[in-house]
């Protein structure tokens, strides 16, 4: 039996999650990696949005905010259960989404850039600002969902990051399914026709407003499923995590990785997460190094890493 | 993937391997928002683990410093405090800039049973008492109280307030409101700004407006308070100026000019004004060694912040010297049974119901006059 | 608040919306001048105006004189430019958008890596050019380097503006900006252009850091924020243009110190962004932008 490139993909990320694990000597492994998990999803979001559609979006963190004040507020305030409060929060984001989208996505470039960026910034700023509500700039506290204890009950013993490792992978496997399926539906392919040129997608029959909003309602979702993990993971979240530099962060891995596939863009979260970690041994020169890293991924692999290796490696197969 | 994976695994054992000494670890915001806080706080640890190090360690071994930069973002200080316990394997830890990073770092410690001292205001970090987290600064409650009492002793109880919309900022903020009412103190405005706003005039022009207000009090750091203080004295302001302790160090006289910042009153420690202390005063030789030591390695001035970093220090290399073990269990009881240690910030005295171990005589009220620091009594 | 606000606090607020808004208009000026020679919004422009803040405050304590220092900060902020667009943005061309945003933020990242190292991580700030004696004018008070900073957007928002129109060269930058190709084979030097256009958008930017350092101290962290406002200023003119890049500031700073004065300043920032929003959602190239065309 042959495997659809689909299949292929999802099955290298299962045993990538399943089989890591083994290399594991501490918690503090299961921790980066499912902090590797939880950028991933976002970045996955920003692959669909970015790399199928070819929008920029400098505003997605918003998104990761929304969904992660989702699961500190709406437990506080309303006495929503935890991981109910993390499909309430998608859906809220998807909905904020879909209302500023069909504006802002009639902007174009560097203009759609800068009106995502105001956006993003606004979100930052509520939650910074209104601390009456959402604890302030020093953040607020987020509930235990209690999944972990429902496990230990269940006779499944495991520790804290742990259960988050599986926990997030479990999530990362259903967004990368989700969004490789996407990729193969008549909307991937309006999309994919709308990134080569608006113009030609129109002539040829793409509702490009349509499509266009579309791409940005999900991969809103994607952030926002991924700031609520986070937030639950932590047990804290701050509203730095809406800010303009961690929406720089989420776009710049996933071109990195490629913005054009599921697996680039896994690739790009787990570089950007894993560096700073390796980079601690460079101290004072770890931004220096950050800095040339990204230009150089840029300047000599334009596609991204995960594509241009892939050209590599065909270029010597044949 | 893997490939990386199996890098930084090599990594990790590389750092676990390398020797068998005390390891200590410190997460601070060496860079990031925060990082006029926690550079001072990362050079005085580095530099008083050189000083322990070269007078022979803890009963005869060496301690090793293990310091994360975690940017002030409270994800990856949780991310650098389970790698100190969990890969580290580190008996203490010092750190947390920021009260966010604090709260993330606190959790990990709690869990792992690994004693803390944090190094931020918020008052959160110690109350309810956790077993294993304690803190050096004092709350930015305490601050306020210091603040209002002086205020109130100058007959001054209509207080326009004017804060930053970072965390400290933000947190005094909510604590000077939370106390100005038991103080005798009426908040009549209630302004802010951006951290690097360059112009704060309309902010001051509407509390110049306000009927009946007595005095201006800003709690920020970094350059926020120098802009303020700096328009304060462009538009003629006569009212008098309150800073935080967020701006306790000469850095802030040469930002906002000697003559400009004269009669600027704010709470701060012993650290500032160590030569005008009687020479009875405990805190009077701690403070000017330190105050030389870091001066001479950092060639900076001394800060409040790096002043906590050396209060930490002080107590868990004291901690270490009278535990039973290195174990972080008896660091914990040890670090507990602190009494009288007498520190820049004040003398802490912990006990298991207090884990701050400081009280309001720690905050002396200072006033700048000709470019230096003049005790208020 | 009183009931009536008088005409002297008006004014005030105003003095302060238009320094701030300066220093914003020659954050965007130097966006501009970028943009127009090659379709790259460079987001480490805010790292130019801090190396000449950073540069200029070494300098002086080294014990030059102010005007020395200014200008060695800005020769080798310009040709830390020239470097940038050599080494990193010529050998990206013809990327897309995306690409070249982190291209630049990764320059930006490591100005600001290596600014750390060789000059700390303090605060600093240089004395103001003609003292700190407000001048007093219907009851607003004005710092004589405000005066400085407005004189210094105008200066250089002339010179660009009579560059861009009425000089060869600066009609073979728009040429370059226009069409590459085109301008090529009309014989412009379309390198040249480019190093040209660097060269100036840097040494602009480090002389609005030296400009600015006396009112607003610098740090090697200050150019993020500068660079965000100054980008954001920039669109709200519309990309490419000088005159937009100069109403772009000034609307941004007076809405900032209005919002301030007369609204709250807890959403002082808020306001701002929100009518950025509402401007590019009525005129979708900023207010000075050019016509719409997409290339297909």
């Amino acid at each position: 039996m042959r495997l659809s490139s689909k299949q292929a993909t999802l099955l290298v990320l299962a045993v990538l999650i399943l089989v890591s694990p083994a290399f594991f000597p501490s918690n503090y492994y299961y921790r980066v990696g499912a902090m590797v998990f939880v950028n991933a999803i976002a970045v996955v979001g920003i692959a669909i949005l970015t790399g199928y559609a070819g929008q920029i979006s400098l505003g997605h963190a918003g998104f990761v905010g929304i969904g992660g004040y989702a699961c500190a507020l709406m437990p506080l305030h309303f006495g929503v259960p935890p991981l109910l409060a993390v499909v309430l929060g998608a859906t809220l984001s998807g909905v904020i989404a879909w209302l500023v989208g069909r504006p802002i996505l009639r902007l174009k470039g560097y203009y759609l850039a800068v009106a995502s960026l105001g956006f993003g910034v606004l979100v930052a700023m509520v939650l910074a600002n209104e601390g009456q509500v959402t604890g302030g700039p020093d953040g607020i506290k987020v509930p235990d969902p209690g999944a972990r204890a429902w496990l230990t009950g269940l006779g499944l013993e495991l520790s804290n990051a742990q259960f988050w490792y599986v926990f997030t992978g479990l999530f990362l496997l259903a967004g990368a399914w989700l969004a490789l399926n996407l990729n193969d539906s008549a909307t991937g392919r309006a999309l994919r026709a709308l990134h080569g040129s608006e113009v030609a997608a129109r002539t040829v029959g793409v509702d490009v407003a349509r499509a266009k909003l579309m791409a940005f309602v999900i991969s809103a979702v994607y952030a926002s499923v991924a700031g609520s993990l986070l937030a639950l993971q932590n047990r804290l979240i701050t509203p730095d995590v809406a800010g303009y530099m961690h929406s720089i962060e989420l776009v710049t891995m996933a071109v990195l990785g490629g913005a054009g596939s599921v697996l680039g863009a896994i690739l790009g979260a787990a570089l950007l997460t894993l560096l700073p970690q390796v980079l601690t041994v460079l101290q004072d020169y770890e931004h220096v190094v950050l800095g040339l890293v990204m230009m150089a991924v840029m300047i000599f692999l334009p596609a991204g890493l995960l594509p241009s290796a892939q050209r590599f490696m065909r270029g010597r197969g044949e | 993937m893997k490939r990386i994976a199996a890098g930084v695994l090599a990594l990790g054992l590389m750092a676990t391997t390398a020797s068998a000494d005390i390891k200590i670890g410190a997460i601070v915001a060496e860079t990031g928002p925060a990082s006029a806080l926690g550079d001072p706080e990362a050079k005085t640890i580095r530099m008083m683990v050189d000083a322990l190090n070269a007078k022979g360690g803890i009963k005869g071994e060496k301690v090793r410093l293990v310091l994360y930069d975690d940017g002030a973002d409270p994800s990856k200080a949780k991310t650098f405090a389970t790698r100190l316990v969990e890969d580290d394997e580190v008996v203490a830890m010092v750190g947390g800039t920021t009260s966010g990073s604090s709260m993330a770092i606190l959790a990990v410690a709690e869990e792992a049973k690994v004693p803390f001292i944090s190094l931020a205001g918020a008052i959160e970090i110690i109350d309810p008492v956790k077993p294993y987290v304690f803190k050096t600064p004092h709350t930015d409650r305490m601050a306020c109280l210091k603040i209002f009492a002086d205020m109130k002793a100058r007959g001054l109880t209509k207080v326009g307030l004017i804060s930053g919309t970072d965390g400290f900022g933000a947190s005094m903020r909510v604590q000077c409101l939370a106390v100005a009412k038991a103080s005798g103190i009426e908040i009549v405005a209630d302004e802010t700004y951006g951290p690097k706003d360059a112009d704060m005039t309309p902010q001051l022009i509407n509390m110049r407006n306000t009927p009946g207000i007595q005095a201006i009090l800003n709690s920020g750091f970094g350059q926020g308070p120098a802009t303020i203080t700096r328009n304060h004295q462009q538009i003629g302001l006569t009212l008098p100026l309150y800073q935080s302790h967020g701006v306790a160090s000469n850095a802030f006289i040469e930002l906002a000019g000697a003559k400009t910042a004269e009669g600027v009153r704010l709470p701060g420690t012993a650290l500032l004004v160590g030569e005008l202390l009687s020479p009875d005063d405990p805190q009077k030789p701690v403070v000017l060694a330190y105050k030389a030591s870091f001066e001479a390695a950092a060639g900076a001035p001394v800060s409040t912040f790096g002043g906590y970093a050396h209060d930490a220090m002080r107590i868990l290399i004291d901690a270490m010297g009278r535990a039973s073990s290195s174990k972080p269990a008896a660091l914990r009881d040890a670090i507990e049974a602190t009494s009288g240690l007498v520190g820049t910030t004040g003398t802490y005295s912990y006990s298991p119901t207090d884990h701050l171990g400081l009280d309001l005589s720690a905050f002396r009220i200072l006033e700048i006059r000709d470019g230096g620091w003049k005790l208020v009594n | 608040m009183s009931d009536l606000v008088p005409f002297s606090d008006l004014l005030q607020f105003l003095v302060s919306g238009v320094t701030v808004g300066a220093v914003y208009a020659l954050v965007a000026l130097g966006f501009t001048i970028i943009y127009n020679a090659s379709d790259v919004v460079n987001f480490a422009q805010g790292e130019f105006v801090m190396l000449g803040g950073m540069i200029s405050v070494a300098a002086v304590s080294a014990g030059l004189p102010l005007p020395l220092a200014a200008l060695i900060a800005i020769v080798i902020t310009a040709a830390i430019g020239v470097a940038l667009n050599t080494l990193a943005i010529e050998p990206a061309r013809g990327a897309p958008v995306v690409s070249l945003i982190i291209i630049t933020i990764g320059a930006s990242i490591f100005i600001r890596g290596v600014t750390q190292i060789v000059f700390g991580k303090g605060t600093h700030r240089l004395p103001p050019f003609s003292g700190d004696a407000p001048l007093h004018l219907f009851g607003a008070a004005i710092l004589p380097q405000s005066l400085w900073v407005v004189a210094g957007a105008v200066a250089i928002f002339v010179g660009l503006w009579l560059f861009f129109t009425r000089t060869l060269t600066g009609r073979a930058v728009l040429a370059t900006s226009n069409n590459r190709l085109a301008a090529q084979l009309v014989g412009i030097n379309t390198g040249f252009v480019m190093t040209l256009s660097f060269a100036l958008s840097a040494g602009i930017g480090a002389l609005a850091g030296v400009l600015i350092t006396p009112i607003t101290p610098t740090s090697f962290e200050v150019g993020i924020t500068l660079a965000l406002k100054g980008f954001a200023a920039a669109m709200l003119g519309g990309m490419g243009n000088p005159k937009g890049a100069l109403a772009g500031g000034l609307l941004l700073g007076l809405l900032e110190a209005l919002t301030a004065g007369y609204l709250s300043s807890h959403y002082k920032d808020a306001v701002a962004f929100f009518v950025i929003l509402v401007v590019l959602f009525a005129f979708p190239r900023g207010l000075y932008g050019s016509n719409p065309t997409e290339r297909v």
